[in-house]
């Protein structure tokens, strides 16, 4: 078990806007939380990369209670892709090196065969900020897992792209988790990907866990009317 | 037609200026020279000081999100506005023999001018790196975060994005006290070969009705100027 989190609750300005009674996630697994807009979903992402600390609950990691500050070593292990790419200044290779670099990492033929896997190589020595919305996602995604996280928290990651970038971003995405175990954390409001990518999918509405259950029953016989009618792409709130 | 003959000398004037400039520039005139030199001595000393302190602070202003951060904004943001000749009556006061700093002895010395000079320029320096840095983009901060860094690489990833900003704070301030006039004037005291630099020189030629000499003066701090901008533009990448 990667995360264990229980009565996980979180707010803003004495707005309650996460409240999970239980969450486990499997090492390994790709799980994939879908829900409307608003439902928390990128909150919960933030507690789980220990970007934010929760108003009140717990998370254990790997089994360790994560309180306060945590441990650099266990940062490393977690990172997140965000659904806008923030890129740095500087040119595609170094924004893809830029978390070995963190890590004082010498940088070795790894850079150029992320790039390569993820079709960047022709910019390699381009300014990131001059690419399309779709590259610098890509980007962002060779950064992220060329760092080998044991964790990979994916917000929205394809939002807005066009299917060859989406094509792309879902298999390289497909072939960590197959290749290195990598545990995957996909929020998503597009149910498709959720059912082409996860083992585990969850629904999550104004903050709490409706339903978690395998992608297939998740879709074909869900438990819950609300998941039913989301997965029918009713509006559920 | 008097009106026309009076044009006429102007415009010789500047055309002589012109002329004596390059005149001067090119035979290394030793009291010229000694101009520039003090002009980029206490300027440069003065910039030295109001960076090394100004960068940092105007970073950790930027950076933290402290109680009260309006009204240091608000208090950089004056101290940007300070007219250079309320500082130089107030460093006038404070190195004056009857003034609390009196016995360091400085006042009409090039110290003076660059304890002047660095009071005008670190508000410059402090606020606009400030600006600078709050400007990069907080999604940014909250991606390195999650990439790892730790809390200095975290800071110094911002202050890289932030670069082009922190330099043109410093070029903002070095074009700012290069070319003031008032405070060196009052706290220096424009004497010959010890504390005239190039502003004060060019008063003392206007009033001398020397202006050659003034234009040549005015030349050259405007290629100064020139300079320190060029050096803007190109660490901008738009050279």
């Amino acid at each position: 078990m990667v995360y264990q989190s229980e009565r996980l609750r979180h707010a803003y300005a004495g707005r309650t806007v996460l409240d999970i009674a239980r969450l486990d996630v499997n090492a390994g697994e790709v799980l994939a939380l879908v829900g409307p807009s608003g439902a928390g979903k990128s909150t919960l992402l933030r507690l789980l990369n220990f970007l934010e600390t929760p108003t009140s609950g717990t998370i254990l990691y790997q089994g360790r209670l994560i309180t306060g500050h945590v441990p650099l070593e266990i940062r490393r292990q977690v990172t997140t892709v965000f659904q806008r790419p923030a890129l740095r200044r500087a040119t595609v290779r170094e924004n893809v090196a830029y978390g070995l670099r963190l890590r004082g990492i010498p940088l070795d033929g790894a850079v150029d065969e992320m790039l390569g896997r993820l079709g960047l190589l022709p910019f390699a020595r381009q300014p990131a900020h001059t690419l399309s919305g779709g590259e610098m996602q890509r980007v962002a995604v060779a950064r992220a897992l060329l760092v080998r996280p044991r964790v990979l928290l994916l917000d929205e990651p394809t939002a807005n792209l066009d299917p060859y970038n989406v094509g792309m971003i879902e298999e390289i995405i497909r072939a960590d988790n197959a290749e290195r175990g990598t545990t995957v954390i996909l929020v998503t409001h597009n149910v498709f990907q959720a059912r082409r990518l996860a083992q585990r999918t969850g629904l999550l509405l104004s903050g709490k866990l409706v339903e978690l259950a395998d992608t297939a029953t998740f879709f074909n016989s869900p438990a819950d009317p609300r998941t039913a009618a989301f997965v029918r792409g009713e509006m559920v709130y | 037609m008097e009106r026309g003959c009076a044009r006429d000398i102007q415009l010789n004037d500047i055309a002589r200026g012109l002329e004596q400039a390059i005149r001067l520039i090119l035979a290394a005139d030793p009291e010229l020279l000694g101009i520039i030199f003090l002009s980029l001595r206490v300027t440069g000393l003065a910039l030295l000081i109001s960076t090394l302190a100004g960068v940092p602070i105007g970073a950790g202003l930027g950076l933290a999100r402290l109680r009260g951060h309006g009204l240091i904004t608000a208090i950089l943001y004056t101290g940007m506005g300070l007219p250079p000749v309320v500082v130089g009556l107030f460093v006038y006061l404070m190195l004056s023999r009857s003034g609390p700093l009196g016995v360091l002895g400085w006042l009409f010395t090039p110290s003076a001018m660059v304890a002047a000079q660095t009071i005008i320029s670190f508000p410059l320096v402090t606020g606009l790196t400030m600006t600078a840095v709050r400007s990069v983009d907080p999604a940014l901060r909250v991606q390195v975060r999650s990439l790892g860094a730790t809390r200095v690489q975290e800071a110094w990833a911002v202050l890289a994005e932030a670069r082009i900003g922190v330099v043109a704070a410093i070029v903002a301030a070095f074009g700012g006290i290069i070319s003031e006039v008032g405070a060196v004037m009052l706290v220096g005291g424009n004497i010959a070969g010890r504390t005239r630099v190039l502003t004060t020189a060019i008063v003392l030629e206007t009033r001398q009705g020397e202006f050659a000499f003034a234009i040549a003066l005015g030349v050259i701090l405007l290629a100064l100027a020139f300079t320190a901008n060029l050096a803007l533009l190109r660490l901008q990448g738009k050279l």
